[in-house]
Formats: structure tokens, sequence, C-alpha cells
């Protein structure tokens, strides 16, 4: 049987899926994909179900060998240098690790996270449905643990398919989006003008569990204590130090301090890719606006398919090239904020 | 028969009688109030089809916060709890899971399938429906080992209360408890009933780590720890009891709305049972009720 073999692996890498659903009453919260999309699109690429497990790589490097036969992989998310024994390979495509090759991705150049999924899916005991790793539960396969050298991945044997590339919406720095609540009377109109004012920036203490914020401090109409209720991906929580928190996959079921706001279904897997550091504004909408993006992001979540692409020639792809640094297009491999600056417009030039 | 009117609107009020209870007149004609008094069953129905509406508040775009009250308040909870159970027996198309707590349901919705107007209406309509008379529950005894290295917070507890240890084991065995809410960590239980004689405010600094079966208070609520953690509350014991474990059939013992009892035993009996319970036993004894 063919495996991927971690040679080496960064903090923050998981087994990621969907998640598992059903069991919060119980204290139990999903995990699943930081972004969804980007997991999604890799499946999307080596043939498999949007939300079949992948591994999600985070800021750091790690380095991949295919033993006991191919495995055909995808990468998508964060951009980052990947080569498979010193080919190139793009973000966004598909790819083949021979027997015996080694792939190794250098640090997000801007986002956080990658997906590499693996054709046919990762083999593993699904718990409640799901291989997500929650440490903390003790959950997650084959490891109920973040991944770390030495760990071996079962695959399939590579199919021998063609390559393909995904074309996606391309990246934005436009806003995030939230709507109000549930707890947004706990703060004042000033306070609530405050933070949709102001630019925020993701501190380095964040985790699968929260991004704490870095701004002006919210401060609280009747203290920050409130009896504990449900939470959601995206509930932006504002504990005692007037910081907010994103509470992300991980977070805990129920939490006791006021939620100002939660942010869009649809944006959350854009926040999880901002860098630390990186400055971003959040902006309102209606109940209206938020469910029509959220019918949008489905819409672009079941069309995925249909945005895959042959690769014509890897010399000719402008990722590729991108990803070289060879486009004209200087980007600092160790300033992780410039990628939400560039699009492809600027990658290409002017028609 | 049933009272038209929550009892507050039976008197219409003019601005200058309004302070002065003497100048209150009834608004019904005495007819109606010289009527017998209406049986306890009649009256609570009436009040159930007055009961006031939760609040329903946004969390995004795929959940909605049904809020019964902004504090700890047990009449919210069991409202919550039949809220939670009246959605289970009809559900409503779209509503993928839901998460009962203190004061509110958290209703997780797909925005593909319901829009939160439409879901607002099924919630609000099925949150008047009176709570059935006869709500089955079940009735959990749960054995726990006081103080000690078990429960380092005991002997604090009892100075800060100016009792003995023995008197807050005793205090704590005697409570009847119900299973308000289950969050944060899987399994973690908090229950509602704690004698007022236990309350005390939580810790200033928090522990990072406790250990897994804690038996604590914290406020007004004592609760049953099933994963080592964080916990800012007074640690009086543990339990072998696994609220939550891998590979075993059910993998969460208990639901939000259970009723539980503690019964202390030796830390040679814990010691015993952690062993069983390690091995798939649920050791807490369901009581027949």
């Amino acid at each position: 049987m063919s495996k991927l073999v971690i040679a080496s692996i960064g903090p923050a890498s998981s087994v990621q899926d969907g998640g598992r659903t059903g069991a919060q009453r119980y204290g139990l919260v999903p995990s699943g994909a930081m972004d969804r999309l980007a997991l999604a699109a890799a499946n999307t690429l080596v043939g498999n179900e949007p939300f079949t497990a992948a591994v999600e790589v985070g800021p750091f490097g790690a380095k991949f060998t295919a033993r006991g036969g191919a495995v055909r992989v995808a990468l998508t998310g964060a951009p980052r240098n990947a080569d498979i024994a010193g080919r190139a390979m793009a973000s966004d495509t598909s790819a083949t690790i021979a027997d015996g090759e080694a792939l190794t991705l250098g640090f997000a150049r801007g986002g956080a996270f990658s997906y590499l999924a693996i054709e046919g899916g990762i083999s593993g005991e699904p718990m409640f449905g799901s291989l997500a790793v929650n440490a903390r539960a003790g959950l997650g396969s084959p490891y109920p643990r973040p991944l770390q050298a030495g760990d071996e991945l079962p695959a399939k044997a590579a199919s021998g398919a063609a390559e393909r590339r995904i074309e996606l919406p391309a990246a934005t720095d436009a806003p995030i989006h939230i709507v109000w609540g549930p707890q947004d009377d706990e703060f004042t109109d000033e306070t609530k003008k405050l933070f949709v004012d102001s630019e925020w920036k993701i501190s380095a203490t964040s985790d699968r569990m929260g991004y704490r914020l870095e701004g002006p401090t919210l401060k609280h109409l009747h203290g920050h204590n409130i009896v504990s209720d449900g939470t959601v991906n995206g509930s932006l929580q504002v504990p005692g130090n007037g910081q907010p928190i994103v509470l992300m996959p991980d977070r805990g079921t129920s939490g006791g301090y006021p939620k100002i706001a939660t942010v869009i279904s649809a944006d959350l897997g854009r926040l999880a890719q901002i860098p630390a550091g990186h400055a971003f504004r959040f902006r309102a909408v209606s109940m209206a606006e938020a469910q029509a993006e959220a019918r949008k992001f489905a819409e672009l979540l079941r069309t995925l398919p249909e945005r895959l692409r042959a690769i014509e020639s890897v010399d000719l792809n402008i990722d590729a090239l991108h990803d070289a640094n060879v486009a004209g297009h200087a980007v600092s491999a160790v300033d992780a904020g410039t990628w939400h600056a560039v699009s492809l417009a600027d990658v290409a030039g002017p028609d | 028969m049933r009272i038209p009117l929550a009892a507050k609107t039976r008197y219409r009020l003019s601005p200058a009688q309004e302070l002065d209870p003497e100048k209150w007149v009834p608004l019904f004609p005495k007819r109606s109030c010289s009527k017998p008094k209406p049986k306890l069953r009649d009256r609570l129905e009436a009040m159930a089809a007055t009961l006031p509406p939760p609040r329903l508040l946004p969390s995004g775009d795929s959940a909605i916060t049904v809020e019964f009250s902004r504090n700890i308040d047990d009449a919210a909870n069991r409202r919550v709890l039949a809220l939670d159970r009246a959605l289970a027996a009809e559900p409503i198309a779209g509503v993928t899971e839901t998460v009962p707590t203190y004061r509110s349901l958290l209703v997780h919705y797909d925005p593909v399938q319901i829009g939160f107007d439409t879901l607002g209406e099924g919630i609000l309509a099925l949150a008047q429906l009176p709570a059935p008379a006869t709500t089955k529950a079940r009735h959990w005894r749960i054995p726990v080992v006081y103080g000690g290295e078990h429960g380092i917070d005991l002997e604090d507890v009892a100075k800060t209360l100016n009792t003995t240890p023995e008197e807050i084991v005793a205090r704590h065995v005697a409570g009847d408890y119900r299973v308000a809410m289950i969050g944060f960590t899987p399994g973690w239980s908090y229950l509602s009933g704690l004698a007022d004689s236990l309350h005390m405010p939580r810790r200033q600094n928090p522990r990072l780590l406790t250990p897994a079966g804690t038996i604590s208070i914290g406020g007004v609520q004592t609760g049953v720890q099933c994963l080592a953690g964080p916990s800012g509350w007074h640690l009086l014991g543990r339990t072998a009891v696994r609220t939550y474990q891998l590979h075993r059939d059910p993998i969460f013992l208990l639901e939000p709305g259970d009723n539980v009892t503690f019964t202390p035993v030796d830390a040679k009996t814990f010691a015993e049972q952690d062993r069983a319970a390690e091995a798939g036993e649920f050791i807490a004894e369901q009581i027949a009720t």
C-alpha cells in the first residue's frame, strides 16, 4: 500500500475534514478545516468528495515522502513554494509524487493554512463520522494529535489521472463581514462603531481554538461576565481586556463572555487565512446579506468541479511562475503580509 | 376554565391611580371576580399560554440563540429543555443541531434550506407551547471521593463558609441536581440545584489544569468535569464516572435534563471504580424514579 511519510512538519498541522457535527450538546466541538473552501478545492482536484480528510499544513514548512508506490496529491490554500524532487508544484494544482520522491513545502508566503489532499483520501477510523483532529477530546485519525515527523498517512496508489488546476475566485482583502449579535446590546453604539471603524490585527498567540485580535479596547456596558451560552465558528467574544477573540473550529461549545458580533460563514475561511500582524477591517451586513452570501458560498462549493482545468504546461502556468518568483513580481518570503496585496492582475500586468 | 388574561392586566389604571393601590378598580365586573377560583392545572395552562416569548438573537447566518433569560434561572432552563425536546419531536427542516445551555437554546441551521425569519417564527411557535406535564428524566447516582488529594479545595471552602469539611460534604450530598447544560469541553456537565449555603464566588486565579473527574462548585453551580483541563471553580472531590468515554456505548453518559445525586465513597473505592471505569463500566448508577 502506498503511503505518505512525514519527514518534517511544523506545528499547527493536523488531519482535518468537514468536522463532526451533532454532539455540541455534549460539549464536543465539530473541529474541521479552518478554510473550508481550500479543503474542498484540494479534494476536488484529486476527485475526492469536497470534505474528505486532508492534511491541514500550518504556516511553517513540511516535507512528505511517498513510499510503497506513487501518491497523487493536490495543494491549495496559503501560497508557498512547493516542489516535488525539484520540480515546482503550483498552488491550486494536483501532482503525483513517485515512489521515493519527496514533496517539500516552504513557509506560507501569505495566508496561514495550506491543504494537501490525497487521492482516495486518508485511511483512518472515523469518530462521529470524522477523522478531524481534536487533540483535547482525544479524537482524530490516524493520529489523535497534530502531525509530527515520522507519522505515516496510508494512501491509495496513484490513479495516473491527468493533473489539474482549479480556478478559484481571486483573493481579496475586502473587509471581513459580520452580523451583529448575539450580545451586541452589551456594548454602546459608540463601541460598535469603534469596532467596525478600526483596523485589527491577528495576534501571534492565535490558534485553532481562537484568533486573538489586537486593536482598540472595546468596553462592556455591564461587565464582561455573562451566563455561559452557546458559541459558533466566528463568534466574536470580548473578554475582560476588551480585545476580541474570534472563535475558530476548535472553540469551546459554550462561553461566558459577551459576543458582540459573528463573522459570516462565507468569510470565516478568509479570516482564518489572514496572517498574524496583517491589518484588516470588519464590515457589518444585514442578516439577509449574510444569508445570501452563505447561499453563494454553498453554490461555489457545489460547482467546484466545473472550475477544474487541464494544466497546459507548467512553464506557462501563471501560478507556477508566481510561485517560482520569476514573474517579475517579487514576493517576500518573510513578510507574510504581501500576499493579500497581490492580485492576478498585478502578476500578469495590465493588458 | 381559564383566566383570560395574565394577572397584572386585570386592572385598568388611570395615571392618577397608578401609584395608589386603593384606587385600583377591577377591570372585570364583580360577576367575573366572584366565580370560584380556577383549579391549579387550569391556571398553569393559562400561564403557559401567556409565557413571555424568548428573544431570538442572531449568532451569525447559521445559528439562532433562543434566549429565555439573561440569568441562571431554573424556570428558564426548563423552558430551554422543553423547547429542545419540542424541536426533537417536531423537527424543522434545515435545523442541524441544538445546544441547550442554562438560559438559551442555540439552534444551528443551514441557511441554504431555511432563512432566519422563517426559522424564527417556527421556533417562537414551539416555544409558546406549554411544557408537557410529565417529562421522564433519568436519575443518576454518582459516587464521589471528597477532600484530600482528590478535593484540594474542600478545607478552604469550609473555612470560607465558616463550617467544617464534613458539613460541606453533607450539604453537597444532600442536593438534588439537574443537568442544566453540557459544554465547554466534552462531557463537562453543569448542574443546577446547588444549596444556597454552598454558593461562593469562583477563584480569583483559575487553575490551568484540574484533574479528570473533578467535582467542583463555582458561583451558584456545581459540576462534573470529565477531561483534565482549566477551571476556576473550587475542587471538592473526584468521581470515577466518565461522562465522556470513547469506545463505550453510549459515549456520552449524561443528557441535559437528567437528574443527579452524589454519594460519598472512600479513596480505595474510588481507585477500584476508576479501574473499572477505564475498562468501560458506567460506575454511575441509574436510579428508578
